[in-house]
């Protein structure tokens, strides 16, 4: 193992020693909050700096691969980074330390020293692994560990809610694992091996046999099912609402986040890598999936009245923009979609730690008890203001050139519905994140005027007393990058366009993955 | 054998979808608990079964002679079992607590409960 391997191995050892570590103080001191944070903090740093290293490696010197205990591939596990899941990781590492941060200043004693942390961890972990792996069954045990310390994250607390909302995603997660599985067994079975380049390479034969085009059909559906539940697009989308307002500001900002994507991760992997699009029926359903998957998401939005609700709803829609990048299939539209994960990450984890803020600071979600939050706390207005004209597209915001990429790329093989539906989705988005700022920012809060036309004082909800410092210094890292992404646009797009060019082109990974194994 | 194995499988499948639509919340344990056997099998069988042929290297040669069983499913499907285990272990103890907090197993319920 040199140097590279330690790189690629770090973002999956560095949050497990801080998991451990912050198991060994909860079990050596199980009283001491201070620890917990204290490991915790360090862990995030140093695994913000891992993810950057890797990123700067691959850019610099192309796919890097290792094969885990020199177990000579398709034998042993292997893990690979091209810039896609360089990319990817960078942004489980920023939204790790942020969310990190925002727990600091967030989350209550109770559930701190109950292991929040080193589950937390142990949740990037899982999606760090997800991110780099080069094996298919890898990937559902990435994903099983995710699951695992994402059903406890969700659960701990005595929110009945909670509990309520936690059985219906535990369901449903169970479910999407055991298709996943089939869908891994009858893999093996068709071509022998489950390592993702060398299924890449031996399934082009085993496609091209009418013998058993069926049953690679179904296996490529049942895939697709699976990831389609992690990611929420449509039909498979209703459990996600539900499960993302019920637990805590910063576990639902790292759920929202981060988790949905790793479902969209794996779509484009698998469907890039192993099942091209352009043969089979698959493009012109994922053109469907991602239309109204747009659309059905936004309408959702449209209806609800709680901050958290609306996100959710909206973090559907977006899915569905990845899902086009996807299904058109161009170079330009994967490097869209690669650019638009980025900056939906980024953003969307933003909002939810806003909301976060706005229950705080007006003692609820619900945007007929909140009202002119823009007086009392101007500051968090900004900071609402930035990541939701980015959502929204509006230039020079990121949001915007993950738009326009799309759309362009949709524009130049004429799927004009779906870029009208992109942009009717777009203006709707600009829609919903006006009524948020009118109705919690701007209104005059209702408390108060109840109070006014009564004449009399009756006691205004005073939110707790908080250092909102602590709460806004993850929220002003995250709109820093959303402003860095969207005025250095021109440096970064180059990159997801390598990303994008690398993607359509599965021979790349291939050869790197075989080069490796000599 | 495969057919038999086949059979068994769709029945397991089959049970386990009936299970999970029901709105008790045991019935819908037992049919996660179910819906992962059934995926095991499937792994099993899909792998392609043999008879007879341990996938052992005869002492005086270096390669595998001969068809042998693949013993690389035998691991997938332990790998897997030990995840369902914690995970059906996990979804007991929650369901525990959402009987506790609801004191109904009815799931339709449990949806009205949270408006």
């Amino acid at each position: 193992m040199n140097s590279t391997g330690l790189l690629l191995i770090a973002p999956i050892i560095l949050p497990l020693l801080v998991a451990i570590a912050g198991m060994f103080g909860l079990a050596l001191r199980p009283a001491s909050r201070r620890l917990q944070r204290q490991i915790s903090t360090v862990g995030g740093v140093l695994l913000l700096a891992a993810s950057l290293l890797l990123f700067a490696e691959v850019y610099r010197a192309g796919i890097q691969v290792v094969q885990v205990g020199s177990w000579p591939m398709p034998f042993g596990i292997t893990l690979v980074a091209d810039l896609f899941s360089a990319v990817m990781v960078v942004v489980s590492g920023l939204i790790g330390f942020a969310v990190q941060l925002y727990s600091l200043a967030s989350m209550n004693e109770e559930r701190e020293v109950f292991g929040y942390y080193p589950l937390y961890f142990v949740l990037l972990m899982g999606v760090n692994g997800a991110f780099l792996t080069g094996d298919m069954f890898n990937l559902y045990v990435w994903f099983e560990v995710m699951l695992m310390s994402s059903f406890v994250l969700m659960a701990l607390g005595r929110n009945k809610g909670q509990t309520i909302g936690a059985i219906k995603y535990v369901t449903l997660n169970l479910i999407s694992s055991a298709i996943f599985l089939s869908a891994l067994g009858l893999l093996y079975g068709l071509v022998g091996t489950l390592n993702m380049a060398d299924l890449a390479l031996k399934f082009a034969d085993v496609r091209s046999n009418p013998d058993v085009a069926g049953l690679v059909n179904a296996v490529a559906a049942m895939f697709m099912i699976a990831f389609g539940i992690k990611a929420a697009v449509f039909p498979l989308f209703f459990w996600l609402p539900d499960s993302y307002y019920a637990p805590p500001p910063a576990v639902s900002a790292v759920f929202a986040g981060l988790l949905t994507k790793v479902g969209v991760y794996a779509l484009i992997r698998v469907f890039a890598l192993i099942f091209p699009l352009g043969s089979g029926p698959f493009q012109d359903l994922l053109l469907w999936v991602a239309g109204l998957t747009m659309l059905t998401g936004v309408l959702g939005a449209v209806a609800q009245n709680e901050v958290r609700r609306i996100l959710s709803f909206h973090i559907i829609s977006q899915i569905g923009y990845m899902i086009m990048g996807l299904a058109i299939f161009t170079p330009l539209a994967l490097a869209g979609a690669v650019f638009y994960i980025f900056h939906h990450v980024v953003v969307k984890t933003n909002l939810f730690l806003v909301a976060g803020a706005m229950e705080r600071a007006g003692g609820s979600g619900d945007l007929k008890q909140l009202g002119s939050l823009y007086r009392r706390m101007p500051f968090l207005a900004v900071l609402f203001l930035i990541p939701a004209l980015s959502l929204a597209g509006l230039p020079p915001l990121s949001g915007f050139f993950a738009k326009l990429s799309l759309l362009q790329a949709g524009a130049l093989v004429e799927q004009f519905w779906l870029v009208g539906v992109a942009l009717f989705v777009s203006f709707l988005t600009l829609y919903s994140m006006t009524k948020i700022w009118t109705l919690g920012f701007w209104k005059p809060d209702p408390s108060e005027a109840q109070a006014f036309s009564a004449a009399h004082a009756v006691a205004v909800p005073v939110a707790p007393k908080t250092r909102w410092g602590a709460w806004f210094l993850p929220m002003v890292l995250l709109a820093l990058v959303t402003l860095i992404i969207g005025f250095g646009a021109g440096l970064f797009f180059p990159v997801a366009l390598q990303a994008g060019q690398e993607l359509s082109n599965p021979s790349i990974y291939i050869e790197a993955v075989f080069r490796s194994a000599q | 054998m495969e057919i038999i194995l086949a059979v068994v499988i769709g029945v397991l499948f089959a049970s386990a979808v009936y299970l999970l639509l029901r709105r008790s919340l045991v019935k819908l344990l037992i049919g996660l608990a179910l819906l992962t056997h059934a995926t095991n099998l499937l792994i099993f069988t899909a792998a392609g079964l043999s008879h007879g042929g341990p996938p052992v290297i005869e002492p005086d040669s270096n390669t595998l002679i001969g068809s042998s069983a693949d013993p690389l499913p035998q691991a997938l499907i332990l790998t897997a079992i030990v995840i369902s285990l914690g995970v059906i272990a996990f979804a007991l103890a929650l369901s525990a607590r959402v009987y506790r907090v609801t004191a109904s197993d009815d799931l339709d319920r449990l949806s009205q409960g949270e408006e």
